[in-house]
């Protein structure tokens, strides 16, 4: 029949031109994000996100992705609600190519360390996270990288320290550490502890009910202990108000420092003059003068691809974390390439590249980063990496570097941390890793 | 006069009855086998738990009139209790804890119900918000609720019920079915009892109530007792079967909305409404979202997304609130009721009897 036999024909022809449409399937990484650009802690969620995906878009439109390799990402939002970040994850889980897990929640993230190690895919908790996952022994698949909570204690009390004269002068002085009311805030009481009983400091630690926009009562506290310094260990609407309430009961604002989700211009400049002189510490500068950022500005934002909508943001502490992160995370799939050759790889894959990711100040430079942040140093035990502090003073207009890259002391929380692990282990039945285990599972 | 050529067996399956047993068919035999893990695990087991929370919630607030804003609170009580049970004692069943956990969520539903003797209405809401601060605040505190984990956060164990592991996609989903589907019958099993019209009669009227004869202290309290202990359950379900880690913050007053919500949306004093309501929170964000980033991809970010499914939430209790208080339920029982009559036209001659 003429009728059936042109179908067919046409069907065919049909068939070929939608086979010859399709593309040959590039390889791609994918980076499933569970942002949040609502809710209370939007301002985090919106300059990190915002500068991973700057930096993503700067690697694609410059490189054309990492060895040919296209980034590619998907966004969820999550308002910050463990609920709905555990919903993006089965949503997103699935999707061919998936690099690496990055959620910047502490409570999202303790949800995923169950599900990440049986789906085989590294998470990365960059500046916070669940200390003892600095362990790669116990916790193969999650990277607390550059900074650990215990490693920003430490560092933070270093920085005292050396304020006062060196640790012999710690003796005597009176620490308060003001924490959010979260797991995240929590997460630090038995280090100020046992640095308190370490170096002779007393140490009250007071909590601060989420959201935490009201604190008349803590500051009185403070007031009556006659406290030397205040820890700030806040998170969002938290930040500016502790400011605000510490200059109503006239406590000083360079007495006050700032762990490292306090200090971001987000946090200070709502405070006005009350945050003038506060100091806070920090993985990464603030500021857009780095080359990578001068790139980033003219290549992606030049191209109308910026994430950011306020341009006002580049260069800001949240902008550049999200920056040094997705630094992180593309050399650590560079690195995994090197090894098991330039196409998608698979998340256990990417997870060796994470525990082999060591940047020297010199290959920084060479990323355009020289100054932005210091170094990495991770390896398949250590997962935290070894990552620097500095501290920075807000003077009314921007941030200003008041230190030198400091180190925590690591050698001494390494035991603590260790022992955490191994009772998680304990716990769950886990196998402690030996170097002989690193190798990728097919 | 019905049609005397019925059997017994057929006259047992009336059409509600029929379609219950598809539904409870598909849900255990096809679901299980056809469903993605996706839907398993992110879609039907938090609706699970949800839709037995608000079950609780309907029981005191709907049927019994009681409103409460303290659900949070009851699941927050369940999960942790549960998770010390399992710890503390050791080889109790899991089983055995979850219904352990429900008790001591009646009880501390108990202790919060007594102001409702004297407060009625706005006050008695107000004074329930006493126990969503008090728990949270005490499971903040005390270290020993979480087991002295410095950040507060507890890993719920694997699922295992007498040696049967549940641990899987599909094993959670049927653990937490065929829990709710058991709490569900236990609660119509009440609702048709003594109890169950106690509770009306002490909604429609309390001092008509009393001067028939229903005993108010008691009714009150077993209300708040009954509703507290399926709110624990579904605190357990959420903490083991769903999120699998539980931190106090995550009971907070906005789940205690959450779950006043699913009731308003879905139908005071429908048992079905509270499981359409829960669905319908549960759901909708996800085609929201997801239909929204396919269709509107580059022109609104994720934020925008969620500020506009905040106004249709919103809009939508208003407009029910004004337009239809028995909720969607109603709206869906008008629906199929045109089409049943339509299909099945009434015959001439006395039929009905």
């Amino acid at each position: 029949m003429l009728l059936s036999r042109s179908l067919r024909t046409a069907a065919l022809a049909a068939a070929i031109a939608i086979g010859a449409a399709l593309p040959v399937h590039a390889d791609e990484q994918f980076f499933p994000l569970q942002s949040y650009r609502v809710g209370p802690y939007a301002a985090g969620g919106t300059g990190f996100f915002g500068g991973f995906i700057d930096y993503l878009n700067l690697i694609n439109i410059r490189d054309g992705g990492v060895n040919g390799v296209k980034l590619t990402w998907e966004e969820g939002e999550t308002q910050y609600e463990v609920e709905r970040g555990v919903e993006v994850y089965e949503r997103l889980k699935n999707h061919p190519g998936v690099a690496a897990w990055n959620p910047l929640s502490v409570g999202i993230a303790y949800a995923m360390i169950d599900r990440i190690t049986k789906d085989k895919v590294p998470l990365i908790t960059i500046n916070h996270g669940r200390t003892d996952s600095t362990d790669g022994r116990v916790f193969p698949y999650v990277f607390p990288l550059l900074l650990n909570p215990y490693s920003e204690t430490s560092g933070i009390v270093n920085y005292i320290a050396t304020r006062e004269g060196g640790t012999n002068k710690l003796k005597g002085k009176k620490i308060v550490v003001l924490y959010h009311g979260s797991p995240y805030g929590k997460e630090t009481i038995p280090i100020y502890q046992l640095l308190a009983d370490k170096y002779g400091f007393s140490l009250e630690q007071i909590e601060v009910p989420h959201p935490g926009n009201e604190q008349q009562s803590q500051w009185l506290s403070i007031r009556r202990a006659k406290a030397d310094y205040v820890v700030l260990r806040g998170w969002g609407v938290m930040n500016p108000v502790a400011l605000k309430t510490a200059q109503k009961v006239g406590f000083p604002v360079d007495h006050i420092i700032g762990n490292v989700w306090s200090n971001s211009e987000e946090d200070v400049i709502p405070a006005g003059d009350a945050a003038k002189g506060y100091v806070a510490i920090t993985t990464q500068a603030s500021g857009a003068e780095y080359p990578v950022l001068q790139e980033i500005i003219k290549t992606v934002y030049g191209a109308g691809k910026g994430n950011l909508d306020d341009k006002k943001r580049i260069g800001s502490v949240y902008h550049n974390l999200g920056i040094v992160n997705g630094i992180l995370n593309v050399e650590a799939i560079r690195i995994a390439q090197q090894k098991f050759g330039k196409r998608t790889l698979t998340g256990d894959e990417v997870r060796l590249g994470f525990e082999h990711l060591q940047l020297d100040p010199a290959r920084v430079e060479a990323l355009g980063a020289k100054g932005l942040f210091h170094s990495i140093n991770v390896t398949w035990d250590n997962h935290e990496g070894d990552g620097r502090v500095t501290f920075q003073q807000w003077d009314g207009t921007k941030w200003k570097v008041v230190s030198d890259w400091i180190a925590p002391d690591w050698a001494s929380l390494r035991p603590i941390i260790e022992k955490s692990a191994a009772a998680y282990a304990a716990e769950h039945n886990i196998k402690i890793r030996t170097s002989d285990d690193t190798a990728v599972s097919q | 006069m019905t049609t005397p050529t019925r059997s017994a067996s057929l006259r047992w399956l009336t059409p509600n009855r029929f379609g219950l047993s598809v539904l409870l068919i598909a849900a255990f035999a096809i679901i299980p086998f056809a469903g993605s893990d996706y839907l398993l695990d992110a879609v039907l087991t938090p609706f699970l738990a949800l839709a037995l929370a608000a079950l609780g919630l309907n029981l005191l607030t709907g049927y019994a009139g009681q409103v409460s804003l303290g659900s949070a609170a009851y699941l927050a009580v369940g999960a942790y209790a549960a998770y010390n049970f399992n710890l503390r004692l050791h080889g109790l069943p899991f089983l055995a804890s979850l219904v352990a956990a429900g008790f001591v969520a009646a009880a501390v539903g108990i202790v919060f119900g007594l102001p409702s003797l004297r407060l009625r209405g706005f006050y008695l809401a107000v004074s329930t918000l006493a126990a969503q601060f008090f728990v949270q605040w005490t499971l903040t505190k005390f270290g020993w609720f979480s087991n002295n984990n410095p950040s507060g956060v507890i890993d719920a164990p694997p699922l295992a019920v007498a040696g049967l592991s549940f641990s899987g996609p599909v094993g959670r989903y049927v653990f937490s079915l065929t829990v709710v589907v058991v709490a569900t019958l236990l609660a119509i099993r009440l609702l048709r009892s003594q109890v169950g019209r106690n509770f009306i009669a002490l909604r429609d009227h309390e001092v008509a109530a009393k001067v028939i004869g229903v005993p108010l202290l008691r009714t009150k309290l077993l209300a708040f007792g009954v509703s507290s202990f399926l709110i624990g359950v579904a605190g357990v379900l959420w903490a083991f079967a769903y999120l699998r880690t539980v931190e106090p913050a995550g009971f907070n007053l906005d789940r205690s909305f959450e779950i006043l919500f699913i009731i308003i949306i879905g139908g005071l004093a429908s048992i079905r409404g509270a499981f359409l309501g829960a669905a319908f929170i549960v759901v909708f964000p996800l085609l929201l979202s997801r239909f929204g980033a396919a269709l509107l991809d580059n022109v609104f970010d994720s934020g925008v997304l969620e500020m506009s499914q905040r106004i249709v939430i919103g809009a939508l209790i208003i407009g029910l609130l004004i337009a239809e208080p028995r909720g969607l339920i109603a709206l869906v029982d008008r629906v199929a009721d045109k089409i049943r009559r339509r299909l099945f036209r009434p015959q001439p001659g006395p039929i009905r009897s």
